[in-house]
């Protein structure tokens, strides 16, 4: 079959490998449809994750139809033939951390945890071609995909609606919605989100979804005009990060008190909002000093109302410096963040697609060949042709 | 989770009497025991037991009769003194050390055992991972190292485990069990006549609220005299500590969700054009 791989620091190619077979008792093998380029895919790509080995198929947001199924799956629960969406975190529904729905910190799930708990003090569950860090499970950006614990984490979908409908549902739709949920938003608040990427872009319509009394973009007017569109599309009052101050605007937007809920869904390679901060940032980084550019951030928590809550959708793996910490303490921010757990919303997510409260397929701008992906991720790195978010289709 | 491993003194029978004349073993890291397994320098012993004396007698005198000058030489060479007696009292010696010098007799002697524990909670009740463990021929399904136990009689096993390159590739022993408390508590060890001695015991204590049990492992395994630094190496595939945590999670993860997930065998690139499976 063809496959995604990672061959080198902003190098990707199609392979030819063998297709996937059951290894598990509760595994099953997945046809794959429709899967997804996600910008945490650009840390691992770009190199930011430092867990990659060459050959390693990539890919977390892939749906698609049951093909086969290992002899311990509860066929009561899932069947071939099936139409599925993948969630990108596995879970064994059963430990300590499934029970308490914290899906995305399972247990029992990365094969390669001894990992997680060098770098993080314990590992998270495992994750579709998300580096070994994550149990380093073979991805979905490929024509079949082999999928542990099916009858927990396969989510089976109803046959009325498109793939583009669906297919976030593994992963953006939900990260933006927790990022929100998280925040634990009343109806005269204001919600701050830093970035206007795909995520950022869930984010804004589910604050929306949760209520908030006034939602603020920010991002690149000059770099990403279709972003700030879209966002303002959901809503959203944007702020031009490359023109106006943040912070004053901000305040400004607030009567002076700042948002009471600061959304950093940018992450580890946020470009920077002033000269010497990107130097300091990308100095250390490159001198593998500092593993992360969290300007996006640093931001959040200086224009935070005091008492609100900072959540963290945006990706960081390592080390990050000059966290203003006083900001934090001082203020009494609390600070949510955590890969998501996706399996806790799906129900719910699907609900408001059904309802017709969002159509998740708003965010597509590219469906492409999975053959074509290697220039994919090239245009999706540089943001052009207005590309925000590409989804490939492995049968094309 | 905890862990810890120590290299336990003197695995001979006469090993009680010879531990008296030691100094207190101090704890070590893994990586400390296994430096010293490889025979590489580590912070311990480098300075022999009669040189020690003289060292600790040497230096107390200098320190007293620094003390008694009352001035800044006195304290200078009550300085001298006490770092004299302090390399006599712990026999390491950092002079030595960074010299690569080493007048102790230990390394000939040193035939330490590895003891290694970890423990885990474990979401499942006592008497379901009691009942299973009891059962050792379950034992390898989730222990690494070891190829099969077979129950035998009267509380008697016989275990198999994987050491390439020593013993012809295996070791092998017979196991007795000395404790046995439904749903609390194992404890076993192999009988004389084994390739090593090895004991072991597993306790499941509940754990708070619906938690279910934290279950601790501890391990020791003692190779026949001398042998330790060989074999070692070749029993466990990573550090001891690390491996037993390991398969202490596996242990969990089959208790849990009733399989160990593996990647072996899945599809992945070569950036050649071609894939492979997983190895």
């Amino acid at each position: 079959m063809k496959a995604l791989t990672w061959c080198a620091p902003y190098k990707v190619s199609v392979e030819e490998v063998p297709q996937p077979k059951i290894l598990n008792q509760r595994d099953a093998i997945i046809r794959v449809t429709s899967t997804c380029i996600c910008g945490s895919d650009l840390h691992l790509v770009d190199g930011f994750i430092p867990f990659m080995k060459p050959g390693d198929i990539l890919g977390h947001e892939p749906m698609g139809i049951v093909e086969e199924l290992g002899p311990g799956v509860d066929q009561s629960k899932i069947r071939v033939g099936d139409r599925v969406v993948v969630p990108f975190m596995i879970s064994c529904g059963e430990c300590f951390f499934c029970r308490r729905q914290l899906y995305s910190c399972c247990d029992n799930t990365n094969p390669k945890s001894s990992i997680g708990e060098a770098m993080h003090g314990q590992a998270t569950a495992g994750v579709f071609g998300y580096s070994h860090l994550t149990g380093g499970y073979a991805g979905g950006q490929a024509e079949f995909l082999r999928v542990p614990f099916a009858d927990f984490n396969l989510q089976k979908m109803p046959q009325e609606f498109t793939d583009e409908q669906l297919v976030f549902l593994t992963d953006i739709y939900p990260t933006g919605y927790m990022a929100a949920w998280q925040c634990d938003i009343k109806p005269d608040d204001t919600v701050a989100i830093w970035g206007c990427g795909p995520v950022g872009q869930f984010t804004i319509r589910s604050a929306a979804l949760l209520g908030a009394g006034q939602i603020i973009a920010i991002d690149d007017e000059q770099k990403v005009p279709e972003r700030m569109q879209m966002a303002r599309d959901g809503g959203a009052i944007t702020i031009d990060m490359h023109d106006e101050y943040v912070y004053d605007r901000l305040m400004d937007l607030t009567g002076g008190i700042g948002p009471d809920a600061c959304i950093d869904a940018v992450g580890m390679e946020a470009h920077g909002y002033t000269a010497i901060e990107s130097l300091y940032d990308k100095v250390k980084t490159n001198l593998f000093m500092e593993t992360e550019r969290p300007h996006a951030f640093r931001q959040a928590a200086m224009c935070c109302r005091k008492g609100g809550t900072l959540s963290v959708p945006g990706v960081y793996g390592g080390f990050a410096d000059k966290i203003p910490l006083g900001a934090i303490m001082n203020k009494g921010l609390t600070i949510k963040t955590g890969q998501t757990h996706v399996h806790r919303f799906v129900p719910e997510l699907l609900e408001h697609v059904k309802q017709g409260r969002i159509d998740p397929s708003f965010v597509v701008t590219h469906r492409l060949p999975l053959s074509e992906a290697p220039r994919a991720y090239d245009m999706f790195r540089a943001k052009e042709d207005g590309c925000i978010k590409v989804v490939l289709d492995p049968a094309a | 989770m905890a862990k810890s491993t120590r290299n336990r003194p003197a695995s001979t029978r006469e090993s009680n009497a010879r531990q008296t004349n030691r100094p207190p073993q101090i704890v070590q890291t893994v990586e400390q025991s296994v430096q010293q397994l490889n025979g590489r320098s580590s912070g311990l012993q480098n300075v022999g037991n009669p040189e020690r004396a003289i060292s600790i007698a040497a230096g107390a005198i200098l320190a007293a009769l620094g003390l008694r000058r009352r001035d800044a030489t006195g304290v200078f060479i009550a300085g001298v003194g006490s770092a004299l007696a302090f390399r006599g009292i712990t026999g390491h010696c950092s002079l030595y050390q960074a010299l690569g010098a080493n007048t102790c007799p230990c390394d000939a002697d040193r035939d330490d055992g590895v003891e290694v524990s970890a423990s885990f909670l474990i979401n499942k009740p006592a008497e379901v991972l009691y009942s299973f463990w009891r059962h050792f021929e379950n034992l390898p399904k989730f222990m690494s190292h070891l190829e099969s136990v077979s129950e035998l009689d009267r509380g008697r096993s016989h275990w198999v485990a994987n050491a390439p390159a020593i013993y012809g590739g295996k070791v092998e022993w017979d196991a007795e069990i000395t404790a046995d408390e439904p749903n609390k508590l194992i404890r076993w060890r192999s009988l004389p006549g084994a390739d090593i001695e090895h004991r072991g015991s597993i306790q499941f204590t509940k754990a708070l609220g619906d938690r279910g049990t934290n279950v601790r492992v501890e391990m020791e395994y003692r190779p026949p005299a001398g042998k330790l630094g060989q074999w070692i190496a070749k029993l466990f595939h990573e550090e001891p500590k690390q491996q037993i945590h390991d398969d202490l999670r596996r242990f969990k993860r089959l208790m849990e969700a009733g399989d160990i997930l593996t990647i072996v065998g899945q599809p992945r690139g070569t950036c050649t054009g071609h894939g492979v499976r997983e190895s």
